[in-house]
């Protein structure tokens, strides 16, 4: 699998999943620069965790439309496969590549703790490796993860079985104890909760390291 | 020109931070108050000497960055 982290001006997520994936693929990943416009010959293409550009406006809202989203979302399009995590999905929220939107915290505190969320599907690219209805924990980092949709497109989200992962205690809000969701392809997943802080032991648990296995196995495929 | 951008939440998304300022406002003894919601207000100058030009311009602006349409709305104020 060929893989590539987008960095954005302060991503601070982004070696972290560098690590992640090349742990993982066990070949070099790539860190592509905002400003660049060419995504061809990867298979997974990653938005990290972070602030970029300050959280200004709204968080997500500058970085979805710096010029390497558009490549990002033709990569999309193509079927190429996309996680996007905590700051990134919000950077996929605010590109439309996802639906909905994440907000400021319901309670207005920062959450930095590990959370556990279920499993809600298996059948994608990025979850073959876990069992539906399991409980996985990742820790999360963030202040403005309470995702919202209207009920129009909530329906739709949850009829079309788009979500990803959801809290077993919602930490912040989220509309139906939503953690993460996917594109309705299946191919672009975000979520908030940290997979990439979650493949070493020592650093606290290895929940996410089926994710990134399950990419391996699948994405470039 | 001069645009003058308000963005404010939808009716009915939760907004935690004008709760905050909501309850803030009350401890410090202000009576009679009932709602706070929290909004963005957005000056730009602009080239443009026709407003209805100038306005769809900001309309632009605001449906590709200014605003997330999903939970906001806005108003453009358009001065000479």
């Amino acid at each position: 699998m060929k893989a590539c982290v987008i960095v954005f001006p302060a991503s601070n997520c982004d070696r972290d999943m560098k690590v992640a994936l090349e742990a993982a693929t066990g070949s070099a990943v790539d860190m592509v620069w905002h400003r660049e416009t060419d995504l061809t010959g990867y298979d997974l293409v990653a938005v990290p965790g972070g602030f970029s550009y300050g959280d200004y406006l709204r968080c997500g809202a500058m970085a979805a439309r710096s010029p390497i989203m558009a490549e990002v979302i033709k990569h999309a399009n193509r079927g190429g496969h996309v996680l996007g995590v905590c700051n990134g999905f919000q950077i996929l929220c605010e590109s439309g590549l996802l639906p909905g939107v994440l907000m400021r915290n319901a309670n207005l505190k920062f959450i930095c703790k590990d959370l556990e969320l279920t499993v809600e599907r298996n059948d994608t690219a990025f979850t073959n490796g876990y069992t539906v209805g399991q409980t996985i924990t990742f820790p999360a980092a963030h202040h403005d993860g309470n995702y919202f949709a209207n009920s129009e497109t909530l329906k739709r989200v949850e009829g079309e079985g788009q979500v990803a992962f959801r809290y077993v205690n919602n930490p912040n809000g989220s509309a139906d104890d939503i953690a993460g969701v996917y594109n309705e392809a299946g191919n672009v997943l975000g979520l908030m909760p940290h997979p990439e802080r979650s493949v070493e032991t020592l650093l606290g648990g290895l929940d996410g390291k089926p994710m990134f296995d399950s990419l391996v196995k699948t994405a470039a495929a | 020109m001069k645009a003058k951008v308000h963005v404010t939440l939808k009716n009915g998304v939760l907004d935690p931070q004008g709760k905050a300022i909501e309850h803030t406002l009350h401890s410090l003894g202000f009576e009679g108050l009932n709602q706070a919601r929290q909004g963005k207000f957005i000056e730009l100058e602009l080239a443009e000497t026709d407003p209805d030009k100038a306005h769809a311009q900001v309309d632009e602006m605001c449906k590709k960055l200014l605003a997330n349409t999903v939970i906001e709305n806005y108003t453009i104020d358009i001065e000479g």
